[in-house]
């Protein structure tokens, strides 16, 4: 949770000013350009949300107009990451949270998959290694682990 | 350091009251020159109303003559365009509003940007082909004298920079906000000296020719 | 503190524990914070495994603590805490335990054991009009800023003071005040300005010093460009609404509550380059003119003189009202001696056009 929703103030945005400020309209566009480039040519794009100048509401407006689709993960590794797959197949919004909860990058990534899910290839290293560590040390009581 | 804040900061200090201070003195030295002469005494008798007929004139001369018209198109169009265009950017644009606000304690309200900024390309056109119009034209182009082309640049010079800093082609902006109120200032300054006067002038003249008339009974 | 054996950063992130994973994630919010496109990031991560240390010394002059507690807020903790441990922060005056002569000989070691490494963070102006008005364990702002900055690598004015000169250097300039930029000349000077300035930026420079061993892209005010490469204008949310020609006339009229451009009420954001618009204040919750107020134009140098905040932006500095009618009231004055002149001509002239009459004829001949 956000140490902000513990100060008891309501923050009012007047309806009227709520998302209208047409920010989200060529972002729209240019996620259209990169999910074609990713269709016809296979070149994944990262768009990095907190570069683009959004008045109250508009980014709430453009994270409801892309929806959830199928997949959604969570990422630990230095603070929780929220990495899930839109309305719009290819379309993928990936939020990094520090481990006390504060946004540290938040991104749109146009591509399969956001490299982040995948394994590394320094951590499955690694695991070999451990894996092998740990069928090489033969266990007392003889069962397998 | 000499750079574009300490340029813009002079051009909205210093330097606008220099020019301001010079304008505002010419301009009441030259007009109060003016009406202070009066007019000769006028022994023949009236065979009409004087008033009538100046405020007429102030008004018909606004409108151009088709005789004028047929002979030089160009110089009407180009002229017309080209004030139209300038007093709707200097009179309509808020920034500029609110100058005045802060200057005369009151404004008025304002066009919005996108047809300013149309108004301010009528403009720059309107003044390109009266140069145009100046420079191949032989009888214009012999009437011209040097304070002719120096008015033109002082006029298009404010125009031109104003639509470069709004369009934010000059980086980085303090700069072309800077050499706007430069081009003004310099405007300014040599206003009351050249016949930038006839922006106050005309209606002086236009009177007086509508009003002299008027006396002697005939159509001005 | 950070075990001094551990050499570069990738060392010490493995060493906690990181997993390629967690490093990958703390290179896109590094990225991010750097204001570098998002393909940097797999150079970036290259470059930030072996980054090694740098020493910071943090020195404070004419200033109010505003920079440091705005660094010291600054969002992203695990970001800051991860850069902090691993520069290596040997002196700040205000943060340390140590004061005195016990804080300035730690100063003088780090200075030593890292001749023509360490970087030097510089909050406030330094006062010229006399040594006396701002001095640490009786050195001078300007003797210990001349020494510290001899061995350094570089030097970041973080804050407009630092940087341009700020509150202190403000008309009349009492102390006269002047900028880093203005004392040290021979090592390069990264301007982070702002009042205060946005702690990103802060951490932004430092860690681009700490990936790639350089100063960013800087414009010609020594900015980084990544963050003060565009106008708080160019940026800002409220700009169709400026475009539009839809203004806010007063702090609670229709137009503000609608959010519409605040440029009458004495928005400098047209003229100031800063980040505020995209990277936003407190955790990212909000920025000036989002809560409803113009830009100040705090990064700029000489922001304090240049006219009244509420002004619009076209409205020049002085008084132009009173500047306006003391200029009429000249002119009035050189006019009516003229028309003095003028008419004492003009009697002379009709007296010498009067009318002759028959009398006169014969007089004459
Ligand atoms: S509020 Fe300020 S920065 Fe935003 S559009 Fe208006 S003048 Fe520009
Ligand atoms: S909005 Fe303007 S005055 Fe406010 S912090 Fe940003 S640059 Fe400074």
């Amino acid at each position: 949770m956000d140490a902000r929703d513990t100060i008891p103030i309501l923050i009012e945005t007047s309806a009227a000013t709520d998302g209208c400020f047409q920010n989200t309209r060529p972002l729209l566009h240019e996620i259209a350009h990169a999910l074609r480039r990713l269709q016809l040519e296979g070149v994944a794009t990262t768009l990095d949300l907190s570069a683009i100048p959004f008045g109250p509401g508009d980014e709430r407006q453009l994270i409801d107009f892309l929806g959830k689709g199928e997949v959604s993960a969570k990422l630990e590794a230095m603070g929780e990451s929220l990495i899930w797959e839109s309305r719009y197949a290819g379309v993928w919004i990936v939020e990094h949270r520090s481990t006390s909860s504060e946004r540290l990058a938040f991104q749109l990534e146009i591509t399969k998959l956001p490299a982040i899910l995948a394994s590394q290839p320094e951590d499955i290293a690694e695991s070999l290694l451990m894996l092998r560590e740990a069928l090489e040390s033969p266990q007392a009581d003889g069962t397998l682990v | 350091m000499n750079d574009s804040m300490d340029f813009l900061l002079w051009t909205r200090g210093t330097a606008f009251d220099v020019a301001i201070a010079i304008f505002i003195i010419g301009l009441i030295i030259r007009l109060f020159e003016i009406v202070s002469l009066g007019r000769e005494r006028t022994l023949a008798e009236p065979k009409g109303s004087e008033f009538l007929p100046g405020v007429k004139t102030i008004l018909t001369r606004t409108l151009p003559d088709g005789g004028t018209f047929k002979r030089q198109p160009l110089t009407v169009i180009a002229g017309y365009v080209f004030h139209v265009g300038l007093l709707i950017t200097l009179l309509l644009f808020i920034p500029h509003i609110e100058l005045f606000r802060e200057t005369f304690g009151f404004g008025w309200p304002g066009l919005p940007n996108p047809i300013v900024d149309a108004a301010a390309v009528l403009g720059v056109v309107g003044l390109l082909a009266a140069l145009w119009n100046r420079l191949t034209n032989p009888v214009m182009k012999m009437l011209s004298g040097g304070e002719d082309y120096l008015v033109w640049v002082l006029t298009f010079l404010p125009l031109l920079t104003g639509y470069l800093a709004y369009h934010r082609m000059i980086n980085p902006y303090p700069l072309a906000m800077g050499l706007h109120l430069l081009s003004i200032e310099l405007l300014l300054i040599l206003f009351p000296f050249t016949k930038l006067m006839h922006t106050f002038t005309l209606f002086l003249a236009r009177w007086y020719n509508g009003a002299m008339s008027g006396r002697r009974g005939v159509q001005s | 503190m950070v075990d001094k054996k551990i050499k570069t950063l990738g060392d010490a992130l493995r060493r906690n524990g990181v997993s390629r994973r967690g490093f990958l994630k703390f290179c896109t919010a590094t990225a991010s914070m750097m204001a570098l496109p998002p393909a940097m990031v797999p150079a970036l991560a290259a470059s930030l495994d072996k980054a090694r240390r740098p020493s910071v010394i943090w020195l404070s002059f004419q200033e109010c603590t505003g920079c440091t507690e705005s660094l010291t807020r600054s969002h992203s903790p695990t970001l800051e805490n991860l850069i902090f441990d691993h520069i290596s922060l040997d002196y700040h005056h205000t943060l340390q335990a140590a004061s005195g002569h016990a804080a300035e000989a730690a100063r003088e070691e780090a200075m030593r054991a890292n001749e023509g490494n360490y970087l030097v963070v510089v909050d406030g102006a330094i006062p010229l009009g006399n040594p006396g008005y701002s001095t640490i364990a009786g050195f001078s702002n300007l003797q210990i800023l001349e020494e510290t900055a001899a061995g350094a690598a570089a030097v970041i004015a973080v804050g407009s003071c630092a940087a341009f000169g700020g509150l202190p250097k403000a008309d009349p300039n009492p102390t006269g005040a002047v900028s880093v930029r203005d004392i040290v000349t021979d090592k390069p000077v990264v301007n982070v300005s702002g009042c205060p300035p946005i702690p990103v930026v802060i951490t932004g420079v430092l860690a681009h010093f700490l990936t790639f061993g350089t100063l960013p892209e800087l414009d010609e005010y020594g900015r980084p460009k990544a963050f003060f490469g565009t106008s708080i204008h160019d940026r800002c949310y409220r700009r169709p609404f400026y475009d539009k020609g839809l203004f806010a006339n007063t702090f609670d009229d229709e137009g503000a509550r609608k959010g519409w451009c605040l440029y009458k009420l004495g928005c400098k954001g047209p003229m100031t380059y800063n980040a505020c618009a995209t990277v936003k204040w407190n955790e990212g919750t909000s920025w000036p003119v989002e809560s409803g107020h113009g830009c100040l134009g705090c990064s700029q140098p000489d922001f304090w003189d240049a006219g009244g905040f509420y002004n619009a932006l076209s409205i020049p500095v002085g008084d132009i009202s009173r500047t306006t009618s003391y200029a009429a009231a000249a002119g009035l004055g050189v006019a009516a001696v003229a028309a003095g002149i003028n008419h004492k001509t003009k009697v002379a002239a009709r007296k010498r056009h009067d009318r002759v009459t028959i009398d006169d004829l014969e007089k004459i001949s």
